[in-house]
Protein backbone atom coordinates (compact mmCIF):
# COMPACT_ATOMS: atom_id res chain seq x y z
CA UNK A 1 0.00 0.00 0.00
CA UNK A 2 2.83 2.55 0.79
CA UNK A 3 4.76 1.65 -3.05
CA UNK A 4 1.56 2.07 -4.51
CA UNK A 5 0.91 5.99 -2.56
CA UNK A 6 4.31 6.27 -3.34
CA UNK A 7 4.41 5.56 -7.08
CA UNK A 8 0.76 7.52 -7.29
CA UNK A 9 2.19 10.65 -5.62
CA UNK A 10 5.27 10.45 -7.89
CA UNK A 11 3.44 10.00 -10.93
CA UNK A 12 1.32 12.32 -10.03
CA UNK A 13 4.19 15.13 -9.60
CA UNK A 14 6.06 14.17 -12.59
CA UNK A 15 2.83 14.45 -14.78
CA UNK A 16 2.34 18.03 -12.92
CA UNK A 17 6.03 19.12 -14.20
CA UNK A 18 5.77 18.26 -17.31
CA UNK A 19 2.21 19.92 -17.53
CA UNK A 20 3.78 23.09 -16.33
CA UNK A 21 6.54 22.90 -18.67
CA UNK A 22 4.32 22.44 -21.52
CA UNK A 23 1.89 25.31 -20.64
CA UNK A 24 5.26 27.75 -19.59
CA UNK A 25 7.45 26.97 -22.79
CA UNK A 26 5.12 26.12 -25.91
CA UNK A 27 2.86 28.67 -27.34
CA UNK A 28 0.72 26.59 -29.52
CA UNK A 29 -1.03 24.66 -27.20
CA UNK A 30 -3.99 24.11 -29.70
CA UNK A 31 -2.09 22.14 -31.80
CA UNK A 32 -0.23 20.24 -28.88
CA UNK A 33 -3.76 19.41 -27.70
CA UNK A 34 -5.37 18.37 -31.41
CA UNK A 35 -2.33 15.57 -31.81
CA UNK A 36 -2.50 14.55 -28.29
CA UNK A 37 -6.30 13.82 -28.74
CA UNK A 38 -6.33 12.69 -32.48
CA UNK A 39 -3.49 9.89 -31.50
CA UNK A 40 -5.59 8.06 -29.19
CA UNK A 41 -8.84 8.96 -31.06
CA UNK A 42 -7.52 7.18 -34.16
CA UNK A 43 -5.86 4.36 -32.10
CA UNK A 44 -9.54 3.69 -29.91
CA UNK A 45 -12.11 4.60 -33.03
CA UNK A 46 -10.54 3.80 -36.07
CA UNK A 47 -7.17 1.28 -35.80
CA UNK A 48 -8.64 -1.41 -33.19
CA UNK A 49 -12.50 -1.40 -34.59
CA UNK A 50 -10.42 -2.48 -38.03
CA UNK A 51 -8.82 -4.98 -36.49
CA UNK A 52 -11.40 -6.64 -34.53
CA UNK A 53 -13.99 -6.53 -38.09
CA UNK A 54 -10.72 -8.28 -39.40
CA UNK A 55 -10.76 -10.65 -36.44
CA UNK A 56 -14.25 -11.44 -36.92
CA UNK A 57 -13.50 -11.75 -40.81
CA UNK A 58 -10.66 -14.36 -40.08
CA UNK A 59 -12.76 -16.20 -37.80
CA UNK A 60 -15.46 -16.91 -40.10
CA UNK A 61 -13.96 -17.21 -43.62
CA UNK A 62 -9.89 -18.10 -43.05
CA UNK A 63 -10.00 -22.08 -42.63
CA UNK A 64 -8.33 -22.63 -39.18
CA UNK A 65 -4.78 -23.74 -39.73
CA UNK A 66 -5.03 -20.11 -41.18
CA UNK A 67 -5.67 -17.74 -38.95
CA UNK A 68 -3.15 -18.26 -35.79
CA UNK A 69 -0.45 -17.80 -38.66
CA UNK A 70 -2.48 -14.56 -40.35
CA UNK A 71 -2.66 -13.14 -36.96
CA UNK A 72 0.65 -13.20 -36.21
CA UNK A 73 1.68 -11.50 -39.75
CA UNK A 74 -1.15 -9.36 -38.83
CA UNK A 75 0.88 -7.76 -35.94
CA UNK A 76 4.28 -8.37 -37.18
CA UNK A 77 3.30 -6.36 -40.80
CA UNK A 78 0.61 -4.04 -39.61
CA UNK A 79 3.02 -2.67 -36.49
CA UNK A 80 5.95 -2.49 -38.90
CA UNK A 81 3.63 -0.13 -41.73
CA UNK A 82 2.65 2.00 -38.73
CA UNK A 83 6.25 3.01 -37.87
CA UNK A 84 7.46 3.36 -41.21
CA UNK A 85 4.71 5.44 -42.07
CA UNK A 86 7.30 8.61 -42.03
CA UNK A 87 9.69 7.21 -44.22
CA UNK A 88 7.68 5.44 -46.49
CA UNK A 89 5.58 8.94 -47.22
CA UNK A 90 9.04 10.43 -47.58
CA UNK A 91 7.17 13.67 -45.65
CA UNK A 92 10.20 14.90 -44.83
CA UNK A 93 12.27 14.09 -48.57
CA UNK A 94 14.38 17.24 -49.52
CA UNK A 95 15.69 17.94 -52.74
CA UNK A 96 19.42 19.38 -51.66
CA UNK A 97 19.86 16.15 -49.41
CA UNK A 98 19.98 13.07 -50.83
CA UNK A 99 21.59 11.25 -47.82
CA UNK A 100 17.76 11.53 -45.78
CA UNK A 101 15.44 8.70 -46.22
CA UNK A 102 18.16 7.71 -49.31
CA UNK A 103 16.52 3.89 -49.27
CA UNK A 104 13.84 2.22 -51.33
CA UNK A 105 11.23 2.50 -48.51
CA UNK A 106 8.64 0.74 -50.84
CA UNK A 107 10.87 -1.71 -52.01
CA UNK A 108 11.83 -2.57 -48.53
CA UNK A 109 8.30 -2.51 -47.29
CA UNK A 110 7.66 -5.38 -50.66
CA UNK A 111 10.59 -7.44 -49.06
CA UNK A 112 9.12 -7.41 -45.09
CA UNK A 113 5.36 -8.03 -46.84
CA UNK A 114 6.87 -11.15 -49.00
CA UNK A 115 9.16 -12.41 -46.19
CA UNK A 116 5.55 -11.91 -43.91
CA UNK A 117 3.68 -13.93 -46.11
CA UNK A 118 6.01 -16.23 -46.59
CA UNK A 119 6.15 -17.33 -43.18
CA UNK A 120 2.04 -17.71 -43.18
CA UNK A 121 1.72 -19.73 -45.86
CA UNK A 122 4.64 -22.07 -44.40
CA UNK A 123 2.95 -21.85 -40.80
CA UNK A 124 -0.59 -22.38 -42.42
CA UNK A 125 0.63 -25.73 -44.46
CA UNK A 126 2.58 -27.18 -41.39
CA UNK A 127 -0.57 -26.51 -39.25
CA UNK A 128 -3.02 -27.90 -41.93
CA UNK A 129 -0.79 -31.37 -41.84
CA UNK A 130 -0.57 -31.74 -38.87
CA UNK A 131 -4.68 -31.64 -38.38
CA UNK A 132 -4.83 -33.96 -41.05
CA UNK A 133 -2.96 -36.41 -39.38
CA UNK A 134 -4.84 -36.23 -36.41
CA UNK A 135 -7.56 -36.92 -38.33
CA UNK A 136 -6.27 -39.43 -39.71
CA UNK A 137 -5.49 -40.96 -36.17
CA UNK A 138 -9.29 -40.23 -35.59
CA UNK A 139 -8.63 -38.53 -32.48
CA UNK A 140 -9.39 -35.26 -33.39
CA UNK A 141 -12.54 -33.59 -31.72
CA UNK A 142 -13.06 -30.97 -34.34
CA UNK A 143 -13.94 -27.61 -33.63
CA UNK A 144 -14.04 -23.71 -34.62
CA UNK B 1 -26.81 0.36 -31.82
CA UNK B 2 -25.93 0.57 -28.17
CA UNK B 3 -22.66 0.80 -26.94
CA UNK B 4 -20.63 -2.14 -27.00
CA UNK B 5 -20.07 -3.10 -22.99
CA UNK B 6 -16.89 -4.87 -21.97
CA UNK B 7 -18.55 -7.90 -21.95
CA UNK B 8 -19.23 -8.11 -25.16
CA UNK B 9 -15.50 -8.53 -26.26
CA UNK B 10 -15.43 -12.51 -25.60
CA UNK B 11 -11.69 -13.19 -26.77
CA UNK B 12 -9.21 -14.11 -24.81
CA UNK B 13 -6.60 -12.36 -26.01
CA UNK B 14 -8.30 -9.33 -24.15
CA UNK B 15 -7.52 -9.33 -20.56
CA UNK B 16 -5.30 -9.02 -17.76
CA UNK B 17 -2.96 -12.07 -18.02
CA UNK B 18 -1.82 -10.57 -21.51
CA UNK B 19 -1.70 -6.81 -20.16
CA UNK B 20 0.35 -7.80 -17.20
CA UNK B 21 2.91 -9.40 -19.15
CA UNK B 22 3.38 -7.16 -22.21
CA UNK B 23 3.00 -3.93 -20.17
CA UNK B 24 6.64 -4.44 -17.79
CA UNK B 25 8.30 -4.93 -21.21
CA UNK B 26 6.82 -1.74 -22.70
CA UNK B 27 7.53 0.27 -19.30
CA UNK B 28 11.41 -0.96 -19.60
CA UNK B 29 11.19 0.69 -23.17
CA UNK B 30 9.36 3.87 -22.12
CA UNK B 31 12.04 3.96 -19.38
CA UNK B 32 14.81 3.28 -21.81
CA UNK B 33 13.65 6.49 -23.90
CA UNK B 34 13.12 8.32 -20.85
CA UNK B 35 15.85 8.21 -19.51
CA UNK B 36 18.10 8.61 -22.74
CA UNK B 37 15.97 11.20 -24.07
CA UNK B 38 16.81 13.56 -20.47
CA UNK B 39 20.14 12.74 -21.29
CA UNK B 40 20.16 14.17 -24.50
CA UNK B 41 18.47 17.25 -23.73
CA UNK B 42 20.94 17.79 -21.27
CA UNK B 43 23.56 17.55 -23.58
CA UNK B 44 21.95 19.83 -25.87
CA UNK B 45 21.78 22.71 -22.73
CA UNK B 46 24.27 25.60 -22.92
CA UNK B 47 25.10 25.60 -19.55
CA UNK B 48 25.65 22.49 -17.57
CA UNK B 49 26.14 22.72 -14.18
CA UNK B 50 27.48 18.89 -14.22
CA UNK B 51 29.87 18.80 -17.11
CA UNK B 52 28.78 16.73 -19.71
CA UNK B 53 31.39 13.47 -20.16
CA UNK B 54 33.31 13.58 -23.10
CA UNK B 55 34.09 9.71 -23.09
CA UNK B 56 33.57 7.07 -24.27
CA UNK B 57 33.63 8.80 -27.46
CA UNK B 58 30.94 6.46 -28.70
CA UNK B 59 28.37 7.40 -25.46
CA UNK B 60 25.73 9.55 -27.41
CA UNK B 61 25.70 7.76 -29.79
CA UNK B 62 24.61 4.30 -27.82
CA UNK B 63 22.19 6.22 -25.89
CA UNK B 64 20.54 8.30 -29.01
CA UNK B 65 20.77 5.26 -31.14
CA UNK B 66 18.98 3.25 -28.18
CA UNK B 67 16.39 6.26 -27.74
CA UNK B 68 15.00 6.09 -31.67
CA UNK B 69 15.28 1.76 -31.66
CA UNK B 70 13.29 1.45 -28.27
CA UNK B 71 10.95 4.07 -29.17
CA UNK B 72 10.55 2.38 -32.64
CA UNK B 73 10.03 -0.89 -30.65
CA UNK B 74 7.29 0.47 -28.31
CA UNK B 75 4.84 0.85 -31.39
CA UNK B 76 4.20 -2.90 -31.73
CA UNK B 77 4.06 -3.50 -27.50
CA UNK B 78 2.16 -0.20 -27.30
CA UNK B 79 -0.55 -1.68 -29.82
CA UNK B 80 -0.39 -4.88 -28.34
CA UNK B 81 -0.88 -3.83 -25.00
CA UNK B 82 -3.85 -0.96 -25.86
CA UNK B 83 -5.45 -3.51 -27.26
CA UNK B 84 -5.75 -6.26 -24.44
CA UNK B 85 -6.93 -3.33 -22.30
CA UNK B 86 -9.65 -1.92 -25.24
CA UNK B 87 -12.67 -3.55 -23.67
CA UNK B 88 -12.30 -1.89 -20.32
CA UNK B 89 -12.71 1.38 -22.29
CA UNK B 90 -16.42 0.35 -22.04
CA UNK B 91 -16.87 0.18 -18.31
CA UNK B 92 -19.38 1.56 -16.71
CA UNK B 93 -18.84 2.39 -13.21
CA UNK B 94 -21.71 1.00 -11.03
CA UNK B 95 -23.95 3.81 -9.58
CA UNK B 96 -23.92 2.47 -5.78
CA UNK B 97 -21.56 4.63 -3.97
CA UNK B 98 -19.97 7.92 -4.58
CA UNK B 99 -16.34 7.52 -3.84
CA UNK B 100 -15.57 4.42 -5.74
CA UNK B 101 -17.27 6.68 -8.56
CA UNK B 102 -14.75 9.62 -7.76
CA UNK B 103 -11.56 6.86 -7.84
CA UNK B 104 -12.77 5.28 -10.87
CA UNK B 105 -13.25 8.76 -12.65
CA UNK B 106 -9.60 9.94 -11.59
CA UNK B 107 -8.04 6.17 -12.72
CA UNK B 108 -9.65 6.65 -16.10
CA UNK B 109 -8.33 9.95 -16.52
CA UNK B 110 -4.98 9.02 -15.54
CA UNK B 111 -5.29 6.17 -18.41
CA UNK B 112 -6.36 8.49 -21.01
CA UNK B 113 -3.64 11.05 -20.32
CA UNK B 114 -1.13 7.96 -20.28
CA UNK B 115 -2.51 6.69 -23.61
CA UNK B 116 -2.41 10.00 -25.67
CA UNK B 117 0.81 10.88 -24.30
CA UNK B 118 2.33 7.86 -24.78
CA UNK B 119 0.74 7.57 -28.47
CA UNK B 120 1.84 10.94 -28.97
CA UNK B 121 5.72 10.74 -28.01
CA UNK B 122 6.20 7.90 -30.41
CA UNK B 123 4.16 9.55 -33.24
CA UNK B 124 5.90 12.82 -32.93
CA UNK B 125 9.26 10.75 -32.25
CA UNK B 126 8.91 8.64 -35.51
CA UNK B 127 8.23 11.61 -37.81
CA UNK B 128 11.12 13.81 -36.23
CA UNK B 129 13.26 10.91 -37.35
CA UNK B 130 12.14 11.09 -40.68
CA UNK B 131 12.46 15.08 -40.38
CA UNK B 132 8.97 14.89 -40.91
CA UNK B 133 7.33 18.53 -38.91
CA UNK B 134 3.18 18.26 -39.74
CA UNK B 135 2.81 20.38 -36.83
CA UNK B 136 3.48 23.41 -35.54
CA UNK B 137 4.46 23.22 -32.29
CA UNK B 138 8.16 23.06 -31.36
CA UNK B 139 9.33 19.65 -31.37
CA UNK B 140 12.03 19.77 -29.16
CA UNK B 141 10.02 21.50 -26.22
CA UNK B 142 7.13 19.88 -26.80
CA UNK B 143 8.29 16.12 -26.68
CA UNK B 144 10.59 17.12 -23.84
CA UNK B 145 7.27 18.20 -22.04
CA UNK B 146 4.91 15.39 -22.73
CA UNK B 147 7.79 12.95 -21.67
CA UNK B 148 7.38 13.97 -18.00
CA UNK B 149 3.43 13.88 -18.69
CA UNK B 150 3.70 10.42 -20.13
CA UNK B 151 6.49 9.05 -17.53
CA UNK B 152 4.50 10.42 -14.82
CA UNK B 153 1.08 8.95 -16.01
CA UNK B 154 2.84 5.44 -16.51
CA UNK B 155 4.63 5.65 -12.76
CA UNK B 156 0.73 6.60 -11.78
CA UNK B 157 -0.33 3.16 -13.85
CA UNK B 158 2.10 0.97 -12.46
CA UNK B 159 1.06 2.25 -8.82
CA UNK B 160 -2.54 1.33 -9.71
CA UNK B 161 -1.84 -1.72 -11.26
CA UNK B 162 1.15 -3.09 -9.42
CA UNK B 163 -0.88 -6.12 -7.34
CA UNK B 164 -2.63 -7.44 -10.38
CA UNK B 165 0.36 -7.53 -12.18
CA UNK B 166 2.07 -9.69 -9.44
CA UNK B 167 -0.95 -12.18 -9.28
CA UNK B 168 -1.01 -12.20 -13.16
CA UNK B 169 2.43 -13.07 -13.15
CA UNK B 170 2.40 -15.51 -10.26
CA UNK B 171 -0.38 -17.83 -12.62
CA UNK B 172 1.29 -19.30 -15.51
CA UNK B 173 -0.70 -18.74 -19.48
CA UNK B 174 -2.60 -22.44 -19.40
CA UNK B 175 -1.79 -24.14 -22.69
CA UNK B 176 -4.36 -23.70 -24.99
CA UNK B 177 -5.31 -26.42 -27.31
CA UNK B 178 -7.57 -25.24 -30.44
CA UNK B 179 -7.65 -21.70 -29.93
CA UNK B 180 -9.89 -20.25 -32.62
CA UNK B 181 -7.42 -17.75 -33.92
CA UNK B 182 -4.20 -16.66 -31.70
CA UNK B 183 -4.06 -18.66 -27.91
CA UNK B 184 -2.25 -16.02 -25.22
CA UNK B 185 1.08 -17.55 -26.11
CA UNK B 186 0.84 -17.49 -29.34
CA UNK B 187 -0.30 -13.53 -29.24
CA UNK B 188 2.53 -13.26 -26.92
CA UNK B 189 5.33 -15.10 -29.38
CA UNK B 190 3.87 -12.44 -31.91
CA UNK B 191 4.53 -9.68 -29.79
CA UNK B 192 8.36 -10.25 -29.39
CA UNK B 193 8.52 -11.14 -33.00
CA UNK B 194 7.12 -7.99 -33.98
CA UNK B 195 8.92 -5.87 -31.44
CA UNK B 196 12.07 -7.98 -32.73
CA UNK B 197 11.26 -6.81 -36.77
CA UNK B 198 10.80 -3.01 -35.46
CA UNK B 199 14.77 -2.89 -34.06
CA UNK B 200 16.11 -4.90 -36.78
CA UNK B 201 14.17 -3.04 -39.98
CA UNK B 202 15.28 0.46 -38.30
CA UNK B 203 18.51 -0.25 -36.04
CA UNK B 204 20.94 0.07 -39.02
CA UNK B 205 20.97 3.73 -39.01
CA UNK B 206 23.44 3.53 -36.00
CA UNK B 207 24.45 -0.23 -36.25
CA UNK B 208 26.52 -0.60 -39.32
CA UNK B 209 26.73 -4.03 -39.43
CA UNK B 210 23.13 -4.28 -39.29
CA UNK B 211 22.47 -1.77 -42.53
CA UNK B 212 21.54 -4.52 -45.15
CA UNK B 213 18.51 -5.39 -42.88
CA UNK B 214 17.43 -2.49 -41.77
CA UNK B 215 15.38 -1.53 -44.93
CA UNK B 216 12.88 0.67 -43.00
CA UNK B 217 16.18 2.79 -41.48
CA UNK B 218 15.90 6.83 -42.00
CA UNK B 219 19.76 6.35 -43.03
CA UNK B 220 21.53 4.04 -44.96
CA UNK B 221 24.81 5.51 -44.15
CA UNK B 222 25.93 6.70 -47.12
CA UNK B 223 26.54 10.31 -48.01
CA UNK B 224 29.45 12.30 -49.14
CA UNK B 225 32.88 11.06 -48.15
CA UNK B 226 31.48 8.07 -46.90
CA UNK B 227 29.15 9.61 -44.08
CA UNK B 228 25.05 10.66 -43.96
CA UNK B 229 24.48 15.01 -44.01
CA UNK B 230 22.05 16.35 -41.30
CA UNK B 231 21.44 19.74 -43.26
CA UNK B 232 23.04 20.50 -46.62
CA UNK B 233 24.76 23.90 -47.13
CA UNK B 234 22.12 24.53 -49.34
CA UNK B 235 19.54 24.05 -46.81
CA UNK B 236 21.58 26.36 -44.42
CA UNK B 237 21.99 29.33 -47.34
CA UNK B 238 25.79 28.79 -46.39
CA UNK B 239 27.08 27.79 -49.90
CA UNK B 240 28.66 31.16 -50.76
CA UNK B 241 29.82 32.38 -47.71
CA UNK B 242 31.49 28.86 -47.28
CA UNK B 243 33.10 28.64 -51.02
CA UNK B 244 34.20 32.38 -51.04
CA UNK B 245 37.61 32.96 -51.32
CA UNK B 246 38.22 35.79 -48.25
CA UNK B 247 37.00 33.04 -45.65
CA UNK B 248 39.10 32.79 -42.78
CA UNK B 249 38.32 31.57 -38.59
CA UNK B 250 38.45 34.30 -36.29
CA UNK B 251 39.68 32.89 -32.70
CA UNK B 252 38.81 34.96 -30.00
CA UNK B 253 40.16 35.60 -26.00
CA UNK B 254 39.27 39.15 -24.82
CA UNK B 255 41.16 41.73 -26.97
CA UNK B 256 43.59 39.04 -28.35
CA UNK B 257 42.01 37.75 -31.64
CA UNK B 258 43.72 35.54 -34.39
CA UNK B 259 42.32 35.14 -38.06
CA UNK B 260 43.56 32.42 -40.04
CA UNK B 261 42.69 31.20 -43.40
CA UNK B 262 42.14 27.54 -44.48
CA UNK B 263 45.85 27.28 -45.79
CA UNK B 264 47.29 28.75 -42.42
CA UNK B 265 44.91 26.09 -40.46
CA UNK B 266 46.18 23.56 -42.32
CA UNK B 267 49.74 24.94 -41.91
CA UNK B 268 49.66 24.26 -38.21
CA UNK B 269 49.88 20.85 -36.97
CA UNK B 270 47.15 18.56 -38.04
CA UNK B 271 46.09 15.59 -36.03
CA UNK B 272 43.75 12.73 -36.84
CA UNK B 273 40.54 11.44 -34.88
CA UNK B 274 38.24 8.78 -35.40
CA UNK B 275 35.17 10.03 -33.73
CA UNK B 276 31.45 9.16 -34.75
CA UNK B 277 29.14 11.70 -36.09
CA UNK B 278 25.75 10.70 -33.47
CA UNK B 279 22.24 12.86 -34.73
CA UNK B 280 19.53 13.66 -32.15
CA UNK B 281 17.30 11.40 -34.78
CA UNK B 282 19.15 8.40 -33.72
CA UNK B 283 21.00 7.70 -36.68
CA UNK B 284 25.19 7.47 -36.54
CA UNK B 285 27.82 6.83 -38.44
CA UNK B 286 31.91 7.29 -37.89
CA UNK B 287 34.13 9.30 -39.76
CA UNK B 288 38.40 10.04 -39.87
CA UNK B 289 38.83 13.59 -39.13
CA UNK B 290 41.99 15.71 -40.08
CA UNK B 291 42.38 18.80 -38.68
CA UNK B 292 44.11 21.62 -35.78
CA UNK B 293 43.11 20.74 -31.48
CA UNK B 294 40.66 22.82 -30.53
CA UNK B 295 43.11 23.13 -27.43
CA UNK B 296 45.86 24.23 -29.39
CA UNK B 297 44.38 27.46 -30.88
CA UNK B 298 42.72 28.24 -27.77
CA UNK B 299 46.44 28.48 -26.74
CA UNK B 300 47.72 29.91 -29.24
CA UNK B 301 44.83 33.51 -27.93
CA UNK B 302 45.59 32.41 -24.11
CA UNK B 303 42.74 31.27 -23.07
CA UNK B 304 43.25 29.32 -20.03
CA UNK B 305 42.12 25.50 -19.81
CA UNK B 306 38.29 25.57 -18.57
CA UNK B 307 37.16 28.00 -20.72
CA UNK B 308 34.00 28.03 -22.30
CA UNK B 309 34.24 28.67 -26.01
CA UNK B 310 30.99 30.41 -28.51
CA UNK B 311 31.47 28.54 -31.63
CA UNK B 312 29.84 30.65 -34.33
CA UNK B 313 28.83 29.40 -37.79
CA UNK B 314 28.45 31.09 -40.96
CA UNK B 315 24.85 30.47 -41.05
CA UNK B 316 22.49 33.35 -41.02
CA UNK B 317 19.99 31.98 -38.50
CA UNK B 318 18.65 28.65 -36.93
CA UNK B 319 18.75 27.63 -33.33
CA UNK B 320 22.12 26.25 -33.88
CA UNK B 321 24.04 29.10 -35.51
CA UNK B 322 25.67 29.79 -32.29
CA UNK B 323 26.21 27.35 -29.40
CA UNK B 324 28.89 26.75 -26.60
CA UNK B 325 31.17 24.04 -26.67
CA UNK B 326 31.82 23.48 -22.66
CA UNK B 327 35.07 23.90 -21.25
CA UNK B 328 35.08 20.03 -20.66
CA UNK B 329 34.89 19.50 -24.65
CA UNK B 330 37.14 22.46 -25.43
CA UNK B 331 39.96 21.10 -23.25
CA UNK B 332 39.68 17.46 -25.16
CA UNK B 333 42.77 16.51 -27.29
CA UNK B 334 39.87 14.93 -29.57
CA UNK B 335 38.10 18.08 -30.27
CA UNK B 336 38.62 19.26 -34.03
CA UNK B 337 38.55 22.10 -35.75
CA UNK B 338 38.67 19.33 -39.01
CA UNK B 339 39.22 20.50 -42.13
CA UNK B 340 39.13 16.88 -44.10
CA UNK B 341 37.01 13.47 -43.85
CA UNK B 342 38.63 10.44 -44.40
CA UNK B 343 42.03 11.62 -46.22
CA UNK B 344 39.91 14.32 -48.37
CA UNK B 345 39.18 17.91 -48.15
CA UNK B 346 35.85 18.24 -46.13
CA UNK B 347 32.80 18.36 -48.41
CA UNK B 348 30.68 21.73 -48.41
CA UNK B 349 28.01 19.50 -47.36
CA UNK B 350 30.21 18.31 -44.11
CA UNK B 351 30.93 22.13 -43.19
CA UNK B 352 33.40 23.18 -46.12
CA UNK B 353 36.22 24.63 -44.94
CA UNK B 354 35.75 23.79 -41.71
CA UNK B 355 33.95 22.32 -38.90
CA UNK B 356 34.02 21.34 -35.29
CA UNK B 357 34.40 17.70 -34.38
CA UNK B 358 33.74 16.47 -30.72
CA UNK B 359 33.51 13.25 -28.97
CA UNK B 360 30.28 12.24 -27.36
CA UNK B 361 28.40 14.91 -28.36
CA UNK B 362 24.85 15.48 -30.41
CA UNK B 363 25.36 16.02 -34.03
CA UNK B 364 23.22 19.26 -34.18
CA UNK B 365 26.41 20.81 -32.06
CA UNK B 366 28.84 19.53 -34.23
CA UNK B 367 29.10 22.91 -35.66
CA UNK B 368 29.82 23.24 -39.36
CA UNK B 369 30.76 25.84 -41.79
CA UNK B 370 32.92 27.70 -38.69
CA UNK B 371 33.33 31.39 -38.64
CA UNK B 372 34.26 32.36 -35.05
CA UNK B 373 35.07 30.76 -32.39
CA UNK B 374 35.19 32.62 -29.37
CA UNK B 375 36.49 32.30 -25.46
CA UNK B 376 33.85 33.33 -22.92
CA UNK B 377 35.06 35.57 -20.09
Amino acid sequence: MIARTGLGALGVALAAYGAWLLVTRESDLVDVATWLVAGAVLHDVVLVPVVLVLGAAATRWLPWAARGPAAVGLVVLGSATLFAVPVLGRFGAREDNPTLLDRDYTAGWFVLTGLVLVGVLAATLVRARAQARRVGEGSNTRSG
Amino acid sequence: MRAPAPEDFTSRLHGPALAARVGPALGVCFAICFLTGLLSHYAQQPSQPVPFPTSPAWGYRLTQGLHVVTGTVAVPLLLVKLWTVYPRLFDRPSRLDVRPLVVTALERLSVLVLVASAVFMLATGLANSAQWYPWSFSFRTTHYAVAWVAVGSLVLHVGIKLAIVRDELRRPLEREERPSVLSRRGLLRSTWLAAGVAALATAGQAVPWLREVSVLGVRSGDGPQGLPVNKSAAAAGVTAAATASGWALTVVHGDRSLRLTRDELLALEQRTEDLPIACVEGWSASGTWTGVRVRDLLDRVGAPRGSDVVVRSLQESGPYRTTVLQAGFADDDRTLVALALGGEPLALDHGYPARLIAPDRPGVLQTKWLDRLEVEA
